[in-house]
């Protein structure tokens, strides 16, 4: 006869594959999870607190530390914000950079995603193929805006830099450069028997439920329903794009995992337009009053971030600093179902669903 | 003493004797018993082994007991493996258990490759649908793909004509000069072309708008009229101006040997990404008017075709809606939002069935896209939300967004919801008093507003009745006040 105990098992807050400040406090009966209660917070820097005291143009670089994955698109989302109070016209050429460098982050934020997945349901080299593909998106951004993770390169009204001589002939060459690496990503991961044991069936969540959680992103389309703001609600000039938004069925580790994959090749698709379509010149930037006051009222947008919907709300009194600001942060949102996916699993799958819902902490925690 | 002797065999014995004797009897008796739990136990077995030997030694029975729970490991994770492939049907019909690493790659990019022929095969039946419901945008749509088509081909035998012109025109120009002129009016007949079938498109699009949507007033078409003409004036300037720029720099100061040769790659690079896009174009219309033909690099250049044209309709647009805003803006201003018939909607079907005194306001929120915004009274907000929610007409099963904002005189909590049948957005608000700052929580109809509450609990102090687990959730227990109201005084023990 074998017996168990309850024990209480503490994961993280520094732990790797929690990929940041996130605990978790489970409850197990031998290996089978019996609850789980995760605590956030260790990462909360108060960022709406602090924006209240700031000009609209010098919140954008505390934003680049929510998502620092990605942060291009949460530049984004706050000038988009302010841009939609004042009506403003974006000019072409900003806009277009504008999405070029929004999906070379999201190819570099899911090659992330992949490497460090794939690291920790224990295959050690994707880890390094994937790097080294988002070391070169990391050295075109840096080249465009002068960092490699937190860009500050938007501007209420377009874009701070003009891409450099020859930098859209480079992201050109990228395209096809990243098509192949894709294709070996593929042959490397996607048909290992191992890796499909591992993530088949794994973490499964109805449609239902994904709604009813608020899930945004991969974690939603994994279910079945097609939703992509890039589609559904055009912001920017996505609406010129002849692009795919993948969907899946199973609502599993492995859809979420072929989603993004397939979203990486959307993006290419993206690229392609995008690069073709390119203005030869013409402005970065509107013209912009010098102070940035939105008028009184209050406005709340929301785009398509790698990670799901984020949203920016802006409460304003006509001054130049913000009555309000309030980020929806996509991981926050779909970190919650965690507790409801562990119960009953066995612990080793814990990592393998924590990863599956791909979360930035430094969004979590705002 | 003999019947005594027969009565009982052991009197005669000595005692090692009667020892001896029942210690032989109890190990006859105990093998008897360990035969029969033998015999006993094959019969168990035979039922899973059918040819199991009665006698076994010790060791032959620790193995067959092994082996049968292997057995029944194996049957379970088969059992196991066959859930899953249940699971997994959904997308693969016929999982098969075993396959090599070969077949399964094999396997899933072929599944891919299906789907994505699906995906396209669903878009394409969907736009087909789409374009069957509409009438109207159907001809639209073919107006538009016509014009660029023909605007294209066109631009192109312009280009063509004109390059043979100049060459012929122009002789004692030097080669690079000749190209480089040549590319130029390629690059000049293209921008033309462009404009035209923009032009054309738009034409097109503002009759066909005009007549599927309500009759315009006459003011309204010939203003649109005038703004075609405009944009088409302004468009032929455009290319006049580069025309004679084209031909000054044709004839004029010498620009360096390598920039020369820059300009007229790129012009080339262009032209022929031009022609690249007509053939596209033209393969397209032709596939639409007699069928499919075989995908590949023809889809792709169709895609960068669509997008351009895609592209220039926008841009034209934005122009015209531009033009429009510096010309007209006192009159766009009074212009009613495109959501107000569904604002309207919401209003009347929650009036019917909530009463008249549910909603505090309503109205569009012109500052946010144009979201349709209700502000509920703190006594009916769970309310409105669960009729939001549960109600067939309006079916609002998302949550998007949840927070809460210290106005000075009053709280205010914002949801953002979203119906996925519907496609359409709504804003609820509540206004909560300031000094008993409560209101019933959310959570109970959408999952996803069990975070986003504490949160606001922790950061603004608004106590949510019904939540499961209204604590702290970025702050510490133990934090004093709650930072984002206004009147926030940050306290520290050590000060």
């Amino acid at each position: 006869m074998i017996r168990t105990e309850e024990m209480l098992l503490n994961v993280g807050p520094q732990h790797p594959s929690t990929h940041g400040v996130f605990r978790i406090v489970l409850k197990i009966d031998g290996e089978t999870i019996i609850e789980a209660t995760p605590v956030i917070g260790y990462l909360h820097r108060g960022t709406e607190k602090l924006a209240e005291n700031l000009q609209y143009t010098q919140i954008i670089p505390y934003t680049d530390r929510m998502d620092y994955l990605a942060a291009m698109t949460n530049n984004y989302v706050i000038c988009h914000a302010v841009e939609t109070m004042m009506s403003l016209e974006i000019p072409e050429r900003a806009e277009y950079l504008r999405v070029i460098v929004m999906e070379l982050g999201r190819i570099a934020s899911h090659l992330v995603w992949f490497g460090t997945y794939l690291l920790d349901i224990g295959a050690m080299s994707p880890f390094l193929y994937a790097f080294r593909e988002r070391e070169a998106i990391i050295n075109m951004l840096n080249e465009i805006c002068g960092a490699r993770l937190t860009f500050n390169y938007m501007r209420v009204g377009g874009v701070k830099w003009d891409a450099p001589d020859g930098w859209i002939e480079k992201v050109r060459d990228f395209i096809p450069y990243m098509r192949e690496e894709l294709a070996g990503y593929h042959d490397l991961v996607t048909g290992n028997e191992i890796f499909l044991n591992r993530v088949k069936g794994i973490g499964y969540y109805s449609k239902e439920e994904a709604l009813d959680y608020s899930l945004s992103g991969a974690n939603l389309r994994c279910t079945g329903t097609s939703w992509d703001l890039r589609k559904d609600e055009p912001y920017s000039i996505y609406e010129r794009f002849d692009f795919d938004v993948p969907v899946f069925h199973t609502g599993d580790a492995w859809a979420r995992y072929q989603c993004r994959m397939q979203e990486i090749e959307e993006s290419l698709k993206i690229l392609e337009q995008a690069v073709e379509q390119f203005p030869e010149e013409g402005p970065v930037m509107a013209k912009v009053p010098r102070i940035i006051k939105p008028p009184k009222g209050e406005a709340f947008v929301r785009i398509e971030s790698p990670r799901g919907e984020i949203g920016c709300y802006i409460a304003s009194e006509g001054k130049k600093e913000p009555y309000r600001l309030k980020f929806r942060r996509p991981s926050f949102y779909n970190l919650q179902i965690l507790p409801k996916l562990l119960v009953g699993e066995n612990i080793s799958n814990l990592i393998t669903i924590l990863g599956g819902i791909d979360i930035v902490l430094g969004e979590v925690d705002g | 003493m003999t019947d005594k002797n027969e009565q009982n065999p052991n009197e005669g014995l000595s005692i090692e004797e009667q020892k001896k004797k029942a210690a032989a009897e109890a190990k006859a008796k105990a093998l008897e018993l360990a035969k029969q739990r033998q015999a006993e136990k094959a019969k168990a077995a035979e039922t899973t082994e059918p040819a199991a030997e009665p006698e076994l030694t010790k060791e032959e029975l620790k193995k067959k007991a092994a082996a049968e729970a292997k057995a029944k490991a194996l049957e379970l994770a088969k059992q196991r493996q066959a859930e899953k492939a249940k699971a997994e049907e959904a997308t693969v019909p016929a999982a098969e258990p075993e396959l090599t690493k070969e077949e399964l790659k094999k396997k899933a990019t072929a599944e891919a490759k299906a789907k994505a022929l699906e995906l396209a095969r669903q878009r394409q039946a969907e736009k087909a649908k789409v374009d069957e419901t509409s009438e109207p945008e159907l001809t639209k749509e073919e107006l538009k793909k016509k014009a660029a088509a023909e605007a294209k081909a066109k631009a192109l035998e312009l280009a063509k004509q004109r390059q043979s012109e100049k060459g012929n025109a122009t002789e004692p120009a030097g080669d690079d000069e000749k190209a480089k002129a040549a590319a130029k009016a390629k690059a000049v007949a293209a921008a033309k072309a462009k404009a035209a079938a923009a032009a054309k498109a738009k034409l097109a699009r503002e009759t066909g708008g005009d007549t599927a949507s309500e009759p315009a007033s006459d003011d309204e078409k010939a203003k649109a009229a005038a703004k075609a003409k405009a944009a088409a004036a302004a468009k032929a300037k455009a290319a006049a101006a580069a025309k004679t720029k084209a031909a000054r720099e044709a004839g004029g100061e010498p620009a360096s040997d390598d920039e020369k040769a820059k300009a007229a790659a790129k012009a080339k690079a262009a032209a022929a990404a031009k022609a690249k896009a007509a053939a596209a174009a033209k393969a397209k219309a032709a596939r639409e008017a007699g069928g499919e033909a075989p995908a590949g690099d023809d889809e792709k250049a169709k895609a960068i075709a669509a997008a351009k044209a895609k592209a220039a309709a926008a841009a034209k647009a934005r122009a015209a809606a531009n033009a429009k805003g510096a010309a007209a803006e006192p009159a766009e201003e009074e212009k009613p939002s495109p959501n107000q018939p569904i604002l309207d909607t919401y209003i009347k079907v929650i009036k019917e069935h909530l009463g008249e005194e549910t909603l505090e306001d309503a109205y569009i929120n012109r500052l946010s896209k144009d979201v349709p915004t209700l502000v509920a009274k703190p006594d009916t907000y769970y309310k409105v939300a669960e009729f939001l929610k549960h109600n067939d007409q309006l079916c609002f099963d998302y949550l998007s967004e949840m927070h809460g904002t210290d106005f000075e005189t009053h709280f205010e909590v914002y949801n953002h919801l979203y119906s996925y049948v519907n496609r359409q957005s709504v804003a609820l608000k509540v206004k909560i008093d300031r000094n008993s700052a409560v209101t019933q929580s959310i959570t109970p109809l959408w999952a996803g507003a069990n975070w986003p509450e504490r949160e606001t609990y922790d950061l603004l102090g608004i106590q949510f009745e019904g939540h499961p687990n209204l604590t702290r959730i970025m702050l510490p227990d133990d934090w004093v006040g709650h930072p984002l109201r206004k009147d926030y005084e940050p306290h520290d023990v050590e000060v």
